[in-house]
């Protein structure tokens, strides 16, 4: 019996701190949905040139891996700002499917430049983190770094959008598009700001995953996915869903792959998603008005 | 202090506005009634940059709307309570005040300003940290009212403030016009409840399909038969 809880303490504490990462990748999304009312399909590939970016700054370059993270997370919040400008912007007021297509084209051409440009072989940081041991369980020391890292990003965010007059004007025009413009906010300048917000999230986001996994052209497929499935489980554009969404997949996952192989954790989640959108599919929360 | 002068305005290709002039005068209050559908809605619209017209000018104190940025609007001393209140439902009454004062020029005197409203509103106090959606409809018209009076506006425009609000409220509502008023704002008011609105103001329009069809001070008004054919058709 005793062997069991420490197993499955171990799980449920993995599965916190798989949560927090996936909350971070989830908020940043859920960001710019709720503000410029557009997925950016290509989230997750932003993030892989951020990883990308993180290996060279650190492992070619040689730069400490603090200032490697700074130059990543402000590199990809300009790659995001250029997204918007370059792709988004021009598309505003463009069928839906026009939006999705466009940026799924951005997904594609990102991976393929990608592989013409590093090639496919995987490449890693290098660096070797202890695994911690804590009263029977082994809990990776990245993976701790990482969550503490995503919470700490999602606390600033968090103050960001209360505490300042433009987090609230954020909050507002996911509200109320039409009447910003009554109180002197400038639409446009809100977009830009969100979309660079955005891909800081995203930059912040590869400088924890690159600790933990392989950098190659096509990675943004491991978690892009799953990114989408956890906001529309929180409801779409929802902040606080899609935050709870991010654990409560990541417990399943974890907890999942208690029992057997790693892979039924994915499956039973999926699984769950699916049940899931038979039963309630506008998200656990209410739906963004 | 504002003038519209042959504006033409409406949505795609549906017209709402056929050469529609008016004046407002700095210190007064001026009303616009008219039937549902005259187009007293896109008449703020166009006034506060909401919508472009397309044709005609829109002055205020000598700059041309037209062609000013409409988020830059407010800063020259207007601001516009939308028709239905238009709160930001998620947000806490003071959160919606907060985006009411969001003007640069309006954020150092945020806590003055935040006071006057309350003091003015007094139950906006009590309900400070509230989800403004969850408030009664007055409080909601209250809250509107307030967030516009954040940015120190010199004129005001009220879109239908009696809408969907109970006779009593409505009462309190144009009694609170007159108190800011008071205050030195100019106001402009549209509206479909004659009887109150033309207790309040100076003059009024009248607008219908798109035209205005009769203006002059208000007793006149409520004393000839425009307004009777305007709204019955008799």
């Amino acid at each position: 019996m005793g062997i069991f809880d420490i197993y499955l303490l171990e799980a449920l504490i993995n599965g916190v701190l798989l949560g927090g990462v996936l909350a971070l990748l989830s908020l940043g999304l859920n960001l710019i949905f709720g503000v410029i009312d557009v997925v950016w399909i290509c989230y997750a590939e932003l993030i892989m040139l951020g990883m990308y970016s993180m290996y060279f700054l650190y492992s070619v370059y040689h730069l400490p891996l603090v200032a490697a993270a700074v130059v990543c997370i402000i590199g990809v919040a300009v790659l995001g700002v250029l997204l918007h400008v370059l792709v988004i912007a021009p598309l505003l007021g463009a069928a839906p499917i026009n939006q999705l297509l466009a940026t799924g084209g951005v997904l594609f051409f990102l991976q393929s430049a990608a592989t013409v440009m590093f090639g496919v072989e995987f490449k890693n940081l290098g660096m070797r983190l202890p695994v911690l041991k804590l009263s029977g369980m082994f809990i990776s020391y990245s993976r701790l770094l990482a969550f503490a890292f995503a919470l700490v990003g999602m606390v600033l965010v968090y103050l960001f959008l209360t505490r300042t007059y433009t987090g609230t004007a954020i909050r507002a025009i996911s509200q109320d598009r039409q009447i910003m413009v009554l109180m002197g906010v400038d639409s446009r300048r809100i977009y830009l700001i969100t979309s660079a917000l955005g891909g800081g999230l995203a930059g912040l986001a590869a400088c924890l995953l690159v600790l933990q996994y392989d950098i190659h052209p096509f990675v943004g497929l491991s978690f892009g996915p799953i990114t989408f499935l956890i906001c529309v489980l929180g409801s779409l554009g929802n902040f606080g869903g899609g935050f709870v969404a991010a654990f409560v997949f990541a417990e399943i996952i974890s907890l999942g792959g208690l029992y057997s192989d790693l892979e039924w954790g994915y499956v039973l989640a999926f699984a769950f998603f699916i049940v899931m959108m038979f039963i309630r599919p506008q998200g656990l929360m209410t739906r963004r008005s | 202090m504002l003038e519209l002068a042959r504006v033409r305005a409406g949505y795609g290709t549906f017209q709402a506005l056929f050469d529609v002039s008016l004046e407002v005068r700095a210190g007064e209050a001026v009303g616009v009634i008219g039937p549902n559908g005259a187009g007293k809605t896109t008449l703020m619209r166009v006034a506060s940059g909401m919508i472009r017209p397309t044709a005609g000018t829109i002055v205020m104190e000598g700059v041309d709307l037209v062609t000013t940025p409409p988020h830059r609007i407010v800063a020259l001393g207007m601001a516009h309570v939308p028709e239905s209140r238009r709160l930001f439902a998620g947000m806490t009454v003071e959160e919606n005040l907060r985006m009411g004062g969001f003007m640069p020029a309006a954020r150092p005197k945020f806590r003055q300003r935040l006071d006057f409203v309350y003091e003015l509103f007094p139950r906006l106090r009590e309900r400070r940290h509230q989800r403004a959606g969850s408030m009664s409809g007055g409080e909601q018209q209250m809250c509107a009212i307030g967030r516009a009076l954040m940015s120190e506006p010199r004129l005001l425009l009220l879109d239908e403030p009696s809408a969907g609000l109970a006779p009593v409220i409505v009462e309190m509502v144009f009694d609170l016009v007159k108190r800011i008023r008071a205050t030195g704002v100019t106001v402009l008011i549209v509206e479909q409840n004659v009887q109150q609105v033309l207790r309040v103001v100076d003059r009024a329009y009248l607008l219908k399909a798109g035209s205005i069809r009769a203006s002059g001070p208000a007793a006149e008004l409520l004393a000839s038969d425009s307004i009777r054919e305007a709204y019955l058709g008799v």
